[in-house]
């Protein structure tokens, strides 16, 4: 994947770009997401990637005038436009899911095929969303993977998540990319959307993994029971980051969009 | 000098295995620990040390706002302030003070404040901290990187409040109000400003743009802070604040006085590790909200003062907290040597005395605030004499203020109205 950027109205925009065939869309989670993020090569295999990143998340620049989902929603807009697409394959995981199904419920007729990847955005009493915000970095694997001592491995790429030095760096990246996070998900996940999606029209996927401890796998029947038509499709032994831990069942699943 | 007797009003029955059992004293803490009979004498007792303090020579007496938290269970201060107007005469009452980002609207602020400023006589130090992450974010729900800006505008909104004498529209990102106009207006025009910082360059810069006394309250003592304070004073030189005074600062210390440094540790030492261990087990998880503090903040190394050491308190003994000066405890001797200096190491014209600390019983708080108030705080008095006419930063009374209970006695109310008895 390329690293580029593009402007746009309130502000520069980094984003990942590779492979050929159809556009497709990517809208990262809270996480952030970076050019050597697995899903994103295989998707390249088959479709064009653009992946851009929010401001804040990886080296991009923050933006003081994004402060509502309004903002969010019409800022990813203006993304997709500067980018030349028309009516790409619109895909997110997690937060990025919440954008891109707030992207489709406002522009209707400009989306035609959404992939949400255990999407944000909803919330169910009986099933309260855990406080990632009020987590220690060494508490997050046990509720983002299925195979815990792995995915800690794939999180921290082997450095000891006490260790001092690695959370300076840590507290200013948090910053940065949570600080954004929590304009959309801070403290309840959810901004209204339930009121708005079914204006959604598109061809609907949802993909989850079935052992999501963060936005649990019966969050998947709401979204169901919101957008028309909606198709799920459940990744066995997978948490909420199944895009790390199963990124070819995840990019399978997209193809079936197109 | 202005010294305020501060109470943060800890509940003082946390259970011996609190740190093992519990995660947090703050946000999340098990509110079956909560004894609401008991707090019924808690409050009084403290509402009583409060009072007794200001009979004692202290400039003011102080309170603060915390929710959701075991080592403060003051989440309105005003109600507390309220109590000790009625109950006080000359000592300036120091509400330190109203998270401003968290009333809606803000000038429910203003109006409380006035309201405290007309009963008190104009005996009101206002404080606007952006509140701890505990507070503002966790419990009370306000979006971390948007909590700046509201304070900003909560601000701009309750200053023009109290100093507009029309009705204005305020058309706020976060306020949007067609007819400002409070009543009551404050008697001070306006209160003296305190704002508690933790370290940000965009703080120190606010108190120095708008003549607000900068305090750092922290609870590791005057050693820790210096770094952090010269930093506010290399900045007030660098923007060319027209002086240096020391009023421009406060500082919160832990103080502990006895008539001997043995006698001392004999008397504190179970209440200050009470506070220490206990009172200050906040869960890391809740010290710092991503986005609460500026990437500068973070940058500058200034580390979350809630954000427990490392490898925490919990093996701090009495000689280690009083000798790295997270608290300062002894003779009045002892004590003066060290708050003086705190003072002159800090340059801090205002200083926030924490004598009420963890679960220290009434008797002995009374016999430390008497001995510091009558043996140290005099000898403390006269430290910055260039500045002693400086009152920009505290309180002007009404010189002709009314006593509380002065209503006239029932049988000359018979007679002015020309009743019969």
């Amino acid at each position: 994947m390329e690293t580029k950027t593009i402007k746009t109205h309130h502000v520069p925009v980094r984003y990942f770009e590779g492979g050929k065939g159809e556009p497709l869309v990517f809208l990262h989670g809270a996480g952030g997401v970076t050019a050597e993020d697995p899903l994103l090569t295989k998707l390249a295999e088959t479709h064009h990637v653009y992946a851009p990143l929010l401001p804040g998340y990886g080296d991009s620049e923050e933006c003081g005038e994004l402060r509502e989902m309004l903002d969010i929603t019409l800022h990813t807009w203006d993304v997709v436009a500067a980018l030349g697409l028309k009516d790409p394959i619109l895909a997110g995981h997690s937060m990025g899911g919440m954008i891109a199904a707030e992207m489709a419920a406002i522009a209707p007729n400009d989306v035609s095929r959404l992939g949400l990847i255990c999407p944000a955005g909803l919330w169910l009493d009986d099933h309260p969303i855990p406080d990632i915000f009020a987590m220690l970095p060494y508490e997050l694997p046990a509720v983002l993977f299925h195979d815990v001592e792995a995915g800690t491995a794939l999180m921290t790429a082997g450095v000891a998540l006490n260790d001092p030095e690695w959370l300076k760096g840590f507290l200013v990246q948090n910053a940065r990319q949570m600080g954004m996070a929590g304009k959309i998900l801070f403290p309840i996940p959810d901004r209204g959307l339930s009121q708005r999606l079914y204006r959604v029209r598109a061809k609907t996927l949802l993909i989850w993994g079935d052992g999501d401890k963060l936005i649990a796998p019966v969050y998947a029947h709401a979204w169901k029971k919101a957008i028309t038509g909606a198709e799920l499709v459940s990744i066995p032994e997978a948490g909420h980051l199944v895009t790390m831990e199963k990124p070819g069942h995840v990019a399978a699943a997209l193809a079936k969009l197109g | 000098m202005k010294f305020t007797w501060f109470n943060l009003m800890p509940w003082p029955y946390l259970p011996d295995d609190f740190r093992e059992k519990h995660r947090s004293v703050w946000v999340d803490i098990d509110s079956r620990l909560f004894d609401p009979a008991k707090s019924h004498e808690v409050y009084n007792s403290y509402m009583d040390m409060l009072e007794y303090a200001g009979t004692l020579g202290f400039d003011g007496i102080g309170v603060n706002e915390h929710h959701q938290n075991g080592y403060g269970i003051m989440p309105s201060p005003n109600i507390i302030a309220a109590g000790l107007a009625r109950r006080t005469t000359d000592v300036g009452l120091v509400v330190l003070g109203n998270s401003i980002a968290l009333y809606n609207p803000p000038v429910r602020v203003a109006e409380e404040f006035a309201m405290l400023d007309c009963i008190s006589g104009g005996r009101l130090v206002a404080g606007f901290p952006v509140g701890t992450s505990m507070d503002t974010n966790y419990c009370y729900g306000q979006i971390p990187a948007l909590t700046r800006e509201k304070y900003q505008e909560a601000h701009d909104l309750i200053r023009r409040a109290w100093s507009d004498p029309d009705p204005f529209a305020f058309n706020g990102r976060y306020n949007k109000l067609r007819h400002v106009n409070i009543w009551p207006r404050p008697i001070q025009d306006p209160p003296p400003i305190h704002i508690p910082g933790g370290g940000s360059v965009e703080t120190y810069d606010f108190c120095i743009d708008n003549t607000y006394s900068y305090s750092y309250l922290s609870f590791s003592g005057y050693i820790r802070a210096k770094a952090l304070l010269q930093g506010y004073w290399d900045r007030v030189a660098e923007r060319n604040a027209p002086d240096e005074s020391p009023y421009r600062a406060g500082f919160a210390q832990t103080i502990c006085v006895a008539d001997t440094d043995e006698e001392a540790e004999r008397l504190y030492s179970e209440h200050v590790s009470y506070f220490y261990n206990r009172c200050l087990h906040v869960y890391g998880g809740f010290a710092d909200a991503p986005g609460y503090r500026t990437i500068k903040t973070i940058q500058t190394g200034a580390l979350s003062q809630y954000a427990p050491p490392i490898d925490g308190y919990g093996h701090l003994t009495w000689k280690d907290l009083t000798e790295q000066g997270h608290v300062i405890a002894g003779s009045p001797e002892t004590v003066r040597q060290r708050m003086e200096e705190l003072i002159k190491g800090l340059n801090v014209g205002n200083i926030f005395c924490l004598l009420h600390v963890g679960n220290m019983p009434m008797d002995k708080c009374m016999h430390s605030t008497k001995l510091f108030a009558e043996k140290v705080m005099p000898h403390l008095r006269d430290i910055f004499p260039d500045y002693k006419d400086d009152n920009r930063f505290w309180c002007k009374p009404l010189a002709k203020r009314v006593t509380p209970g002065s209503l006239p006695a029932e049988k000359e109310v018979a007679a002015m109205v020309g009743g019969k008895d």
